[in-house]
């Protein structure tokens, strides 16, 4: 019964001082995000008319923006969390102003990779990292295709590896880490992985989610920086870079990737996912997905900034790097998952590999069953790969 | 047991990766899985049983009277992670056939597999464990086995990372110690603990019947790999093989009949047996009118293959203190999984002995949970996370769901001698008898 009590309307009275019980808030949370979950068809009776209501009044598939029409309750709860977030926001903005400048100071003759004006936007949600049903949580279904995306990639170059840690032995810098989505699944797997975010917010919440597991803790570390600070110390000293939904939001892309070369070992990968400088993208990545839709927080993308899968090619081709592999991904926002697709018109991933000084290699084939024909194709819309394996 | 008060410190309790609370038959299966899956080799798991440690000596002679069927899909679970070879070498019966036949008429449906594989296996439930702990030993390294461990206490996690309180599930034992987990998976039967504390809904009526358990010695040797089942209006008895010479007996009556036969002197019994397999008293003329009049359109419209009813073997003697018996009922639970929690097994859904199923569904459910937790690790996932775990419930509720509806509706249907639903039943069962896919169609829904 303590269960299913505080979803009946007016046993709650005020909202500070009430220990907050996980199940009930699960519940809640439930109740307002549908998904493809199946339901058993025999839950209970207080639920019931209850759930049914808030599902059929809940337009969008994944609540982000959570409409308080369920319950009351759990409305002051969610209240209480966003009075947090702004204190949290205005503390942090306060301290913005002396932070912005530092950069600029320190660096004054070579060019910053971190976009000031994009930090605000990312302090504000710094706290809601880990909530897989929250504001980040088509990242974390992104999961599903990145780290199979790396792990694959590496292991390709590797005679044997361990089981259960796939990725030992490996070291890799995850640029723009945030919370700490991409770093930890890679920890698991076995690899070192420095994780560096020039919001100092985003790497607090890393560090606080890393602690509570004993092995992430010894194989992951977190730092609040920039890529360029890390530069001189950290030369080629990683197997793999990955710069995931990261080169959208730099200043200088150029600049950006002779760091992530500077860093690489020989032979080391670059893994980087970003979305593509289409109208598409503009239609669908900004108007529906953040203003109408509310998938992504409204502000965090710039389509200016967007970069097309060809002018990243020519950058990483032209700065020493062979594009080995590029692939579409398509997020279908009534299920929450991602796919792997032919079409780079929304999302793509791209994985380049640090040439060992020689001729470069023949781009690998295209590592995902049943796609090898869209791949080959893919070359060939690069004419300026092509004519480079010539010379 | 109810336990939700904050855990906002201890982290110096070992934290594991898995644990599973109840060491039965599913249970001891899941963590020998995971304990053998190659995207585990550096997890930790941790095997919490309530009863002692069993010490296996020679096999007895004698068989046990608590058996199941296992099906072929059971079977492939088992062969996985090398379990069926240990039941090889200690004994097991293979049954080719199967007759189901109503008491009330001549209805009967015959499953009979034309390539001569294997429907399914009887095996005695101390085999299982025996070759499930030997496997469990094997992988010792990962696998940790803790006896007379029982529970008391759970604290679940917060769904998102709140202030400084533990994101992992909290376990206190009995003897006061505790340990934490990143994914409890709940194993400890239909009056599952687990599913208590988490407050999970679960739908459960207990039917008004129990089933008795006894091994049988058959008056003569035969080949015995056909398993017959026979629906009496008081509840199905089934007698399965066990070897050339004995079957194991399953028979769900109401209450006092099964206390009348557990008391009743052997050969009181044993003639009661045999004539609830061989006597034809429930029959009725017009079911009987009713069933050869079908039977014979069938006849006219498909003159290929008729079955004819066949007599079980019948029964000599009957073992010596095997005859047990144990209350009956469903139960399922309206949610398998939760953040960090998993159930399986009976602790998820609990079904009626005759169609065979129960510990068929269990194997089930580990076969699917191990099948998204090794994919999951592969992928450096965090084990109780929803997404994957959500899977792994929508996998198994569609299946159990129909497969208890199923069961159920069976149990209902079978326990009248009202005419209109006699008359349904015969003809129903006639006809499914008649369409071979369908029959091969219900095979393969129950050997997954």
């Amino acid at each position: 019964e303590w269960v299913s009590e505080p979803f009946c309307w007016g046993s709650f009275a005020g909202g500070t001082g009430k220990e907050v019980d996980p199940f009930t808030v699960w519940g809640a949370r439930k109740l307002s995000s549908c998904g493809n979950r199946f339901v058993g068809g025999l839950r209970s009776r207080c639920w019931g008319t209850q759930a049914e209501g808030a599902r059929l009044s809940s337009s969008a598939e994944n609540q982000f923006s959570w409409t308080p029409q369920t319950n009351l309750w759990v409305f002051s709860e969610y209240s209480m969390m966003w009075f947090k977030s702004y204190r949290i926001t205005f503390a942090c903005l306060s301290r913005m102003k002396i932070y912005r400048y530092p950069w600029t100071r320190l660096y004054g003759t070579s060019q910053t990779t971190v976009d000031s004006t994009e930090i605000k936007t990312f302090v504000a949600l710094a706290h809601r990292w880990w909530d897989e049903q929250g504001v980040y949580a088509p990242l974390h279904s992104m999961n599903d295709l990145r780290v199979p995306f790396i792990r694959d990639n590496l292991l390709k170059a590797v005679a044997h590896h361990q089981p259960g840690k796939p990725l030992s032995g490996m070291k890799i810098l995850d640029v723009g880490c945030g919370g700490g989505l991409l770093t930890e699944p890679l920890g698991r797997l076995g690899a070192s992985v420095i994780g560096i975010d020039p919001v100092d917010e985003n790497i607090k919440t890393a560090q606080h989610h890393k602690s509570f597991d004993p092995v992430l803790e010894k194989r992951i570390e977190y730092r609040a920086c920039s890529l360029e600070e890390i530069v001189e110390e950290t030369a080629e000293t990683f197997d793999a870079v990955v710069a995931s939904e990261v080169i959208e939001h730099v200043i200088d892309l150029e600049t950006f990737i002779q760091c992530c070369y500077q860093v690489l070992k020989c032979g080391g990968s670059l893994f980087i996912t970003t979305i593509n400088k289409t109208q598409l993208s503009y239609a669908l990545g900004i108007v529906f997905a953040e203003q109408i839709a509310g998938i992504v927080p409204k502000g965090t993308h710039t389509w200016e900034k967007f970069v097309s899968p060809e002018k990243l090619e020519s950058i990483l081709e032209s700065n020493g790097l062979s594009v080995h592999t590029v692939a579409g991904m398509l997020y279908n926002p009534f299920s929450g998952y991602w796919h792997w697709s032919e079409n780079t018109s929304l999302n793509y991933a791209a994985h380049a590999v640090k040439s060992m000084g020689q001729e470069p290699p023949v781009p690998a084939g295209f590592v995902f069953t049943g796609k090898t024909e869209e791949l080959h194709d893919k070359d060939s819309i690069n004419p300026s790969v092509q004519e480079e394996l010539k010379k | 047991l109810l336990s939700c008060r904050r855990w906002s410190g201890a982290k110096a309790d070992t934290l594991y990766d898995v644990v599973v609370s109840g060491g039965g038959l599913v249970g001891t299966a899941m963590a020998c899985a995971l304990g053998h899956d190659i995207h585990f080799s550096d997890k930790k798991i941790l095997l919490l049983e309530a009863g002692p440690k069993k010490v296996w000596e020679k096999l007895p002679e004698t068989y046990s009277n608590r058996v199941s069927s296992i099906s072929p899909g059971s079977a492939t679970l088992l062969s996985s992670f090398g379990a069926w070879d240990h039941i090889c070498n200690m004994r097991y019966r293979a049954f080719r056939r199967m007759q189901v036949w109503d008491a009330c008429s001549e209805a009967l449906i015959m499953f009979d597999k034309d390539n001569l594989d294997d429907m399914g296996y009887i095996v005695e439930n101390d085999v299982i464990m025996r070759a499930l702990t030997k496997q469990l030993e094997a992988a010792s390294d990962r696998v940790t086995v803790l006896y007379r461990s029982r529970a008391v206490g759970y604290t679940w996690p917060y769904p998102f990372t709140m202030a400084d309180s533990s994101p992992w599930v909290h376990i206190t034992l009995g003897d006061g110690s505790t340990l934490q987990t990143k994914l409890l998976i709940g194993a400890d039967g239909h009056n599952s603990g687990v599913r208590q504390a988490a407050g999970i809904q679960n739908v459960s009526w207990s039917y008004d019947q129990s089933a008795v358990v006894a091994t049988l010695h058959l008056s003569e040797a035969t080949e015995n790999n056909v398993a017959w089942q026979r629906f009496l209006p008081s509840g199905p008895i089934a007698l399965l093989p066990l070897s050339d010479t004995l079957s194991s007996l399953v028979w769900s009556t109401s209450h006092e009949h099964a206390a009348e036969l557990v008391g009743m002197d052997e050969e009181k019994f044993v003639d009661t047996v045999n004539s609830a397999f061989w006597s034809d008293a429930n029959h009725t003329d017009l079911s009987d009118a009713a069933g050869s009049l079908l039977q014979s359109a069938v006849g006219f419209l498909k003159p290929t293959k008729v079955s004819a009813r066949q007599m079980p073997p019948s029964v000599a003697r009957v073992d010596a203190k095997s005859r047990v018996l144990f209350p009956l009922g469903l139960g399922h639970a309206a949610e398998y999984v939760r953040p960090r929690l998993a159930l399986i097994g009976d602790a998820a859904h609990r079904v009626h002995p005759l169609a065979g199923q129960g510990v068929n569904m269990g194997f089930g459910d580990v076969s699917s949970l191990v099948r998204h937790l090794s994919a999951a690790a592969f992928n450096g996932k965090d084990l109780g996370s929803m997404s994957h775990l959500t899977g792994y419930e929508t996998d198994r509720q569609r299946h159990n769901t129909a497969l208890l509806a199923a069961t159920d509706l069976l149990k209902r249907l079978y326990s009248t001698r009202a005419a209109p639903l006699v008359l349904l039943r015969t003809w129903g069962l006639q006809a499914t008898n008649a369409v071979s896919p369908l029959k091969e169609q219900i095979i393969a829904f129950a050997s997954k």
